[in-house]
């Protein structure tokens, strides 16, 4: 028997670059026509508890838009976002035929022409500010994980609640109050501009930029699922009590559902630090994953 | 209750709106986001001509996504108004009557609104699909370089807006949020 065979054999997954490249153009389309279940189920249920009429009124519209955008397969909004792309590559899978990164970039060019979706990446992004007119490139995280798949999770993500994003370094002294006030103040101040009902990601510890990723990724959760952690979820529901107590609501009519669901995920902090991170998400609650 | 709103806007349709109001827009409207703006106050500076008319019209803040074949256009909700702030007066002050958006303004384009008689609308943000049923043709008129950015002129039947700024100061955003807050 020869060894090293057997090894890579044993071992080794091998995935052809078109594959990801078609797995990306299909999400893509699909995560900006089609709201995933967890999102309608969570605006169905604020259109129920919520007292303004105006407000109810606005849920309505949002869940039927989502309702022509499946049906007629156009964008769920016409931002179509800046296409988010968290990759968990096995670490025995090989892939062959092309590079990841490159095979990535296609399907979203490829995504973004054939869905009719809106190109909005300029670049360089101060100066010209000219459009790439494919959409690309895409800002892609990767996490090496045991295994040999490759799971694929696209968000796109529009300018309008992206840009309400916040961080904050607090001393440890500022604690659990500071956290809250912090994620409370972002969401006050982003008021109508983010198109509430939003998704509240809350990234706590780790460094400056680790926080923020773990805000952007804590968005991904089904809309309303607590985490594990029992502190953390009721930091989560104390959070959500708050933010929906700013009286915002929906469209930022007023109304008592001014956020669905708090999502906070957390990471070994240093003993000088606390950063908080805040993601807001807007209602179109855009993600769909694949695994190749 | 339904305001009919048909452009272009005089000051007496103007002084009957008031915040919270529901209207519904037919007729033509221009499209212009912050790009665009951007060319349109640098034409008014240098003193050169504008490619759309402003006296009595409604400029709809939006870019739209392509349209599919046989379609007049692709999803077609509002943006971000406050990233067009510096700019809404300017606009105002040369005739502009009605901004859709979504959003809170700043102060000085509330004082505009007042100063000017004009309006601000909010159409349902995240609503694309919707609100692109209401638009009957769009049609590039300025800045075809810009893509989705350019200029383009509607044409709308029943498009649906709440009015949030008004003359009279009026402000849903503040109005509603002091209505459900929580102390």
């Amino acid at each position: 028997m020869d060894l090293p065979v057997v090894i890579l054999g044993a071992t080794v997954r091998e995935i052809q670059a078109h594959q990801i490249t078609e797995a990306v153009s299909r999400l893509c389309q699909e995560a900006n026509f089609d709201l995933p279940p967890d999102v309608l189920d969570s605006l169905t249920h604020a259109q129920n508890i919520e007292v303004s009429l105006e407000a109810k009124d606005a849920l309505g519209q949002l869940l039927e838009n989502a309702r022509i955008a499946r049906e007629e397969r156009l964008p769920l909004c016409q931002d179509c976002g800046y296409t988010i792309i968290f990759l968990e590559m096995g670490q025995d899978c090989h892939v062959i035929g092309g590079d990841l990164y490159s095979a990535v970039q296609e399907g979203v060019r490829r995504g973004y022409d054939e869905g009719y979706l809106r190109k909005s990446i300029v670049n360089p992004p101060i100066f010209q500010r000219s459009n790439t007119g494919d959409n690309t490139p895409a800002a892609i995280h990767t996490e090496i994980v045991p295994g040999d798949r490759l799971r694929i999770v696209v968000m796109p993500k529009g300018g309008g609640s992206e840009n309400m994003s916040v961080l904050a370094m607090l001393t440890p002294a500022q604690g659990i109050k500071g956290v809250v006030e912090t994620v409370a103040a972002a969401v006050d101040r982003a008021g109508s501009n983010p198109c509430p009902p939003v998704i509240v990601g809350v990234g706590i510890g780790g460094t400056a930029d680790y926080a923020m990723y773990l805000a952007k990724k804590a968005l991904l959760r089904p809309v309303g699922q607590p985490n594990a952690d029992l502190q953390i979820a009721g930091l989560e529901k104390e959070v959500l009590e708050r933010v929906n107590g700013l009286g915002i609501g929906s469209q930022g009519y007023g109304g008592t559902v001014t956020a669905l669901a708090v999502h906070v995920e957390t990471y070994p902090a240093h003993m000088a630090s606390l950063p908080v991170a805040v993601s807001i998400q807007c209602h179109s609650a855009r993600h769909k994953e694949a695994e190749l | 209750m339904n305001i009919h709103l048909t452009p272009p806007l005089d000051d007496k349709t103007i002084e009957h709106l008031r915040s919270g109001d529901r209207v519904s827009i037919t007729g033509v409207i221009y499209t212009a986001r912050d790009a665009a703006h951007k060319r349109l106050v640098e034409a008014l500076e240098s003193g050169g001509p504008l490619p759309i008319p402003l006296e009595g019209q409604i400029i709809y803040y939006m870019g739209p996504s392509p349209a599919r074949p046989g379609r007049p256009i692709g999803s077609a909700g509002p943006t971000t108004s406050g990233r067009m702030d510096s700019y809404a007066p300017t606009l105002l002050a040369r005739g502009l009557k009605g901004m859709i958006g979504k959003g809170n303004r700043s102060q000085l384009v509330r004082d505009a609104i007042k100063r000017h008689r004009a309006v601000y609308l909010a159409a349902t943000g995240g609503a694309g699909a919707l609100i692109a049923r209401t638009i009957k043709k769009a049609e590039v008129v300025a800045y075809e370089d810009l893509g989705a950015e350019a200029i383009r002129r509607l044409e709308v039947e029943d498009f649906p807006a709440v009015v949030i700024n008004d003359i009279y100061g009026g402000d849903l955003y503040e109005e509603g949020k002091a209505k459900y807050a929580r102390r």
